[in-house]
């Protein structure tokens, strides 16, 4: 979810190569960089994994939106902590799209010029302090609901970044849900901000997932290479069956007047997000769509000069070092 | 009574730290962003040990958060230098070098103060603060001799932050330890990193005050704390 819609590209590679690699993943096996694999698996995972770490450090913007408004030290301790986190949760995930032959100034500049994309959910704005709770204990809930099957994913590299990172983002999913019980038992105000926060993120959350499996038609040959666990529905199914009663124990109240529990199924019926919305943010038309491409795109504009001199710095060195031996 | 040097400290570590917290996501690189990060969140945590104490002591019933969101620019006593616009990369780490050099000298000397809790505190800020002054350290040197660009950039932030050095080591009666008294071994390690970096420091030492003294801040400061304070300020019923 924090990569969705990733096309599987279909493979023509040796198909006794591809029977012998299938038969690794079926067994288990985890794939190495090393190892032989199909070109469309190097070139699906590249996909989705890039997109991964562009969604951590796109992510970084919504929630840095209120660090220097966080409104207590600790609050704001916490808060730089969690979007430093999202920067290191970027950086391991970029490494790990290298292990693939592909450098993270590529993949930067296919962030900048559209060809790549972020988590949806990170085109939305975040307008008060208690979408720092939505955020945390909504968006990481969800996140976290994909990203836990992921840690055994086929690619080796990308299930171990996955073991750091879901570590962490269950500890922000926590802060999260701490920050909604402050406000949801706050004053009138805060009970509003709470209330707020809900009713703008319920859906773009449950985009998160992607669209239902009846219309997301790449799926089949990820999960036959284990680089996708479960299908889109059944994530969105467990996310809201855990958040629901979360919901109810803070008082607040999901914006769906159909939700209702299923005896027989055992589990809620719920209302779909609008998923013309979905794809208008795909195509780059969310709310803060442009605003967060215009900052990472100024970042790295700014900070060209920096990059350029720590590498020449580097050169002199090395070269002296050279010198001197 | 200590309270306002308590105060000078807790305030320079707080603005600092905001300021430098305000890069979080904007950084030239990741590896930057995540050390600007630490950096800021070390700045943070020893905010609250400061004031702190500072509350504590003054006996008023007030938090470092009530000392930090409730008052007004006129009684903060941070340095000038600290409450300076990050502007591009260059300034905000030259600016963070500066600092640093007079941060971890005033930190070793009061880690020796015969008050404990005082000495405790900056034993434990010691510890970050050296890693801080390595880290910028590096930056200006690597930035000062890396590239023509980054060498004129860097040398236009020593000028423009220049003036607000001597304040650091004005000193009075409410300072925990004479700051006069540090300049020769912040000089002294000036000179090498700046030889280093191949900078050159400027020849005057003309220098504003201000800051630490409540006298005049730079207009920047209210805005920082406009922005800062907003939510505790706006509803002051509420608890976070």
């Amino acid at each position: 979810m924090y990569a969705q819609m990733i096309k599987s590209e279909a493979t023509q590679d040796d198909p006794e190569k591809l029977a012998a690699f299938q038969a690794r993943i079926d067994a288990g096996d985890k794939i190495e960089p090393k190892d032989w694999m199909p070109a469309g698996y190097r070139k699906t995972l590249i996909r989705q994994i890039g997109q991964h770490a562009h969604s951590e450090i796109v992510g970084q913007l919504p929630e840095g939106n209120w660090i220097t408004r966080a409104p207590t030290l600790e609050r704001k301790a916490i808060l730089l902590a969690k979007v430093q986190d999202e920067a290191g949760h970027g950086l391991y995930l970029y490494c790990a799209a290298e292990t693939l032959g592909v450098s993270r100034d590529e993949l930067t500049e296919m962030l900048l010029d559209g060809r790549m994309k972020y988590s949806s959910i990170f085109a939305y704005p975040t307008l008060t302090w208690a979408d720092m709770g939505a955020v945390g204990w909504l968006v990481d809930g969800a996140a976290i609901m994909n990203q836990v099957p992921l840690q055994r994913t086929s690619y080796g590299p990308y299930a171990r970044s996955m073991v750091r990172i879901c570590k962490e983002e269950s500890f922000h999913q926590r802060q999260g849900f701490d920050i909604m019980m402050k406000m949801a038992n706050g004053t009138n105000t805060q009970k509003r901000m709470a209330q707020d926060a809900l009713n703008r993120f319920w859906y773009p959350s449950l985009m998160m997932f992607g669209p239902s499996d009846k219309e997301s038609v790449h799926s089949e040959q990820s999960m036959a290479w284990k680089i996708k666990m479960n299908s889109n529905d059944e994530l969105r199914q467990k996310f809201v069956d855990q958040t629901v009663p979360q919901a109810e124990y803070l008082g607040l109240t999901i914006p769906d007047e159909t939700l209702a529990w299923n005896e027989e199924k055992g589990e809620y019926d719920f209302a779909e997000p609008d998923w013309s919305e979905f794809f208008d943010v795909l195509k780059g038309n969310g709310p803060c769509s442009v605003e967060r491409i215009e900052a990472r795109q100024k970042a790295w504009d700014d900070g060209a000069w920096v990059r350029e001199a720590r590498l020449a710095h580097a050169a002199k060195k090395q070269a002296a070092k050279v010198a001197a031996e | 009574m200590s309270v306002p040097g308590l105060i000078r400290m807790g305030d320079n570590t707080l603005v600092l730290g905001q300021r430098v917290s305000e890069w979080c996501g904007h950084a030239p690189a990741l590896e930057e962003d995540i050390a600007l990060a630490n950096t800021a969140l070390d700045l943070i945590g020893q905010t609250q040990l400061w004031l702190g104490l500072a509350a504590e002591r003054e006996g008023k019933g007030r938090t470092a958060d009530t000392l930090a969101y409730h008052r007004d620019a006129w009684d903060f006593r941070n340095l000038l230098l600290v409450e300076q616009p990050n502007q591009d990369f260059g300034v905000t780490m030259m600016r963070q070098f500066l600092f640093d050099s007079w941060h971890l000298e005033a930190l070793t000397t009061l880690a020796e103060h015969d008050d404990t809790e005082i000495s405790a505190i900056a034993q434990k800020s010691v510890k970050e603060v050296t890693y801080h002054r390595e880290r910028s350290s590096d930056t200006v040197i690597a930035l000062g001799e890396g590239t023509e660009e980054s060498h004129a950039r860097m040398q236009a932030a020593l000028d423009r932050l220049w003036p607000y050095v001597g304040e650091m080591f004005s000193t009075d009666g409410d300072d925990l330890t004479d700051m006069a008294a540090l300049r020769p071994a912040f000089d002294t390690y000036l000179e090498t990193v700046l030889t280093e970096a191949t900078l050159v420091r400027p020849h005057s030492d003309f220098a504003h005050m201000g800051g630490k003294t409540g006298a005049r801040h730079t207009e920047h400061l209210g805005h920082m704390l406009a922005t800062m304070q907003v939510l505790p300020r706006s509803y002051p019923d509420a608890t976070w």
